[in-house]
């Protein structure tokens, strides 16, 4: 028997998921604008909705546009299956709604998105799910915080902004001895340059809006099953008990590894309504046929761009795991060797009045609140994606008033740079 | 689901999602080597809820089923029966996967008056396994289900398309490997290579057969099932394309048809 050869990243971003369309032979993804399915037959009908047939009943629940964009990010993931959602925010209340009910506790990163922090503080409290918020680097802490009601750990692959580097290993070996699974938002790295199911994570959730998708053009999230995880430990009731919501469904007794992304297909998305719709599909899609292209030209005009700022006499600090006295230097080396993607932070001379005319005189980059466009981006997070912080969050998170948040795009470098450099000789002008 | 004690060691089989009632016609589902009944979700739920009672079993070692594992297709033919017997069951439809397919095979060859039809999905008889996949299921089982999965489907399953939305086939197979246990692995696929009377047994079956072909299977290809088919006195061949070994998962609809046509 031949050695094992499975296709490569390159090749599944490009095909994974989809088949040439058998009538017009469309090579594309066929857009499946269409909110329903002619069934063939009542009997085919009665099967499909059972789940004893395969195929698509309802565009809420499934879509085959949005089924190619699923599989193939579950197999760039190097998972046993994916779900797609409406925004990243709505794949990470996917996840939290499938493993618990009121009641459940959840250990996270402090060093998260703004966005999925204020859901994890403020707003799944009031529907009984609390979290604990650790040191991303302090893998103790996250033992130390499991509770008995502790039904996930979450935190990112690269922290939001600090870029702390997870140790996923680490983190994923006290998960898994308190038998409680780890999720990882791979958003800023994404499948190309780390692949967190590999090292040990059972979910990976994604901003497809971010780098998968990679134009700005389209909000999406995503969801993809490591297959790894027993849920078979007694905490798991939505996995392992029968779901009268289906029938008396068991879905780890009849899908094994990929009980988690069906139960949140077939209740999740069904009746919370998360999902997305096949046009955003196609343009993630379009950004994902490129992903390990793109990625290797962000992080290129990265480094350069990290180097040109190290070097300013404007710039007080720069964050960048590659640089060797960031903290975590070693660490993403190791879970990192490609590069450690295009989002930095650096702090500018002068503070916050500095900040605001450096922002102000940039011509190339676009001040907003998005990354991983393929246009070059910038952020005040204390003003913008972290301002629901109060002083002492904002200190928390490692946001200070300084911290200006970069996303690198993949124009050409020198220009990148060279606006950069305009704006740093303006900000520090009196 | 149903636990039943068979040999003093529990031993369970999926029912298909329905209560088992022994008094509707049994069809017993047995999965492939270091596998288990997850294989056949959507096909036993068929069965299930279109008037059958079903077995998708876990064989000793297997899934949740407890060891030790069996190390012989003869023994674990007859450990079907026994498993049957446990459920009050007279007789039974029996459909194989790969491994299974020459459990099954086996176990219709050793009770013929219990059998009332065989399916063989993925199937030759011999069932020879080479020498470095043998090897290294003994001596590196990491590798060797990496080998598996690789061949087990086919090379259009290898980009995927699955009928079953969002899943990645050979990813879930992968996991599904990995779940199991190392020496059971190794046990498995010993008993594959070492079966030696398939022919023979298939000779002695005297309930319909049905030999289920994928055209893209490189483990079992197309012309040893129906090789194996010659061997029987009543067997019948359904080739199903764009499939490799892994016809339950990769067309599972197709796989389905054929069998709900036969059964």
């Amino acid at each position: 028997m031949a050695e094992p050869k499975f296709l490569d990243f390159e090749t599944l971003a490009l095909h994974a998921g989809q088949h040439p369309d058998p009538e017009f032979g469309a090579r594309a993804v066929p857009i499946y604008q269409t909110t329903s399915y002619v069934f063939p037959d009542t009997e085919t009908a009665a099967s499909m909705f059972n789940l004893e047939r395969g195929g698509h009943l309802y565009s809420r629940i499934s879509n085959p546009t949005v089924a190619v964009l699923e599989e193939r990010l579950a197999a760039l993931e190097k998972g046993v299956g994916g779900i797609c959602t409406a925004s990243g925010m709505a794949a990470l209340h996917l996840a939290i709604s499938t493993l618990m009910d009121a009641g459940g506790h959840v250990v996270a990163s402090k060093s998260i998105y703004g966005g999925s922090y204020n859901i994890l503080c403020h707003t799944l409290p009031r529907f009984g799910i609390t979290t604990s918020f650790v040191d991303p680097r302090d893998p103790a802490a996250f033992k130390a915080a499991i509770r008995p009601k502790t039904r996930l750990i979450f935190g990112e692959t690269l922290g939001n902004p600090g870029l702390e580097v997870m140790d996923i290993p680490a983190i994923a070996e006290i998960a898994h001895a308190a038998r409680i699974p780890l999720m990882i938002d791979n958003t800023f790295a994404t499948p190309h340059l780390c692949q967190p199911l590999t090292m040990g994570a059972d979910i990976a959730h994604h901003s497809a809006t971010k780098f998968l998708g990679g134009h700005g053009v389209a909000i999406g999230g995503a969801l993809v099953e490591g297959g790894r995880f027993d849920w078979e430990t007694g905490d798991f009731p939505t996995l392992t008990e029968p779901y009268e919501g289906y029938h008396g469904l068991d879905f780890s007794e009849e899908f094994g590894p990929a009980a988690m992304i069906m139960r949140a297909r077939a209740e999740g998305l069904r009746d919370f309504g998360y999902c997305m719709s096949p046009q955003t599909a196609f343009y993630i899609l379009m950004g994902v046929e490129t992903l390990a292209v793109r990625m290797a030209r962000h992080v290129e005009n990265t480094r350069a761009v990290v180097e040109y700022l190290v070097a300013h006499e404007a710039v007080d600090w720069v964050t960048y795991p590659e640089l060797p006295e960031h903290p975590d230097h070693d660490l993403a080396k190791r879970l990192l060797p490609k590069g450690c993607g295009a989002i930095f932070s650096f702090g500018i001379k002068g503070g916050r009045d500095a900040g605001r005319k450096f922002i102000e005189r940039l011509r190339l980059f676009s001040h907003l609140a998005n990354v991983g466009d393929a246009k070059s981006l910038v952020i005040h997070p204390a003003s913008t994606t972290h301002q629901q912080m109060s002083a002492d969050e904002l200190k928390a998170a490692g946001v200070g008033e300084e911290l200006v948040r970069l996303s690198i795009g993949l124009e050409n470098a020198d220009d990148i740079k060279e606006d950069l450099g305009q704006a740093l000789r303006a900000s520090q002008r009196s | 689901m149903i636990e039943l004690e068979v040999d003093g060691r529990t031993a369970h089989a999926a029912t298909g999602g329905k209560p088992f009632d022994a008094d509707l016609p049994l069809v017993v589902f047995v999965h492939g080597a270091n596998m288990d009944h997850t294989v056949w979700a959507l096909q036993s739920r068929y069965f299930a809820y279109n008037g059958h009672a079903v077995l998708a079993l876990d064989l000793p070692g297997h899934g949740r089923s407890a060891g030790p594992g069996l190390d012989s297709i003869p023994k674990m033919g007859a450990w079907i029966w026994r498993l049957v017997d446990a459920t009050g069951a007279k007789d039974a439809a029996l459909v194989g996967h790969s491994m299974g397919a020459l459990v099954t095979l086996e176990a219709a060859r050793q009770a013929p008056n219990c059998s009332r039809a065989l399916a063989l999905v993925g199937a030759s008889a011999p069932m020879p396994v080479s020498d470095g996949l043998l090897a290294a299921t003994r001596e590196d089982p990491s590798r060797a289900r990496r080998m598996i999965i690789s061949y087990a489907y086919g090379q259009r399953s290898h980009v995927g398309g699955m009928r079953v939305p969002g899943l990645w086939m050979s990813g879930g197979g992968l996991s599904l490997l990995d779940r199991g246990d190392d020496k059971v692995l190794a046990q498995d696929f010993s008993a594959c290579n070492a079966y030696d009377e398939g022919p023979q047994a298939a000779a002695e079956v005297t309930c319909p057969t049905l030999v289920v072909c994928g055209d893209d299977d490189r483990m079992t290809p197309e012309r040893a099932g129906r090789a194996l088919a010659e061997s029987f006195a009543d067997a019948r061949v359904t080739v199903i394309r764009d499939s490799g070994h892994m016809l339950p998962t990769e067309q599972p609809d197709r796989t389905l048809d054929a069998l709900a046509a036969f059964l």
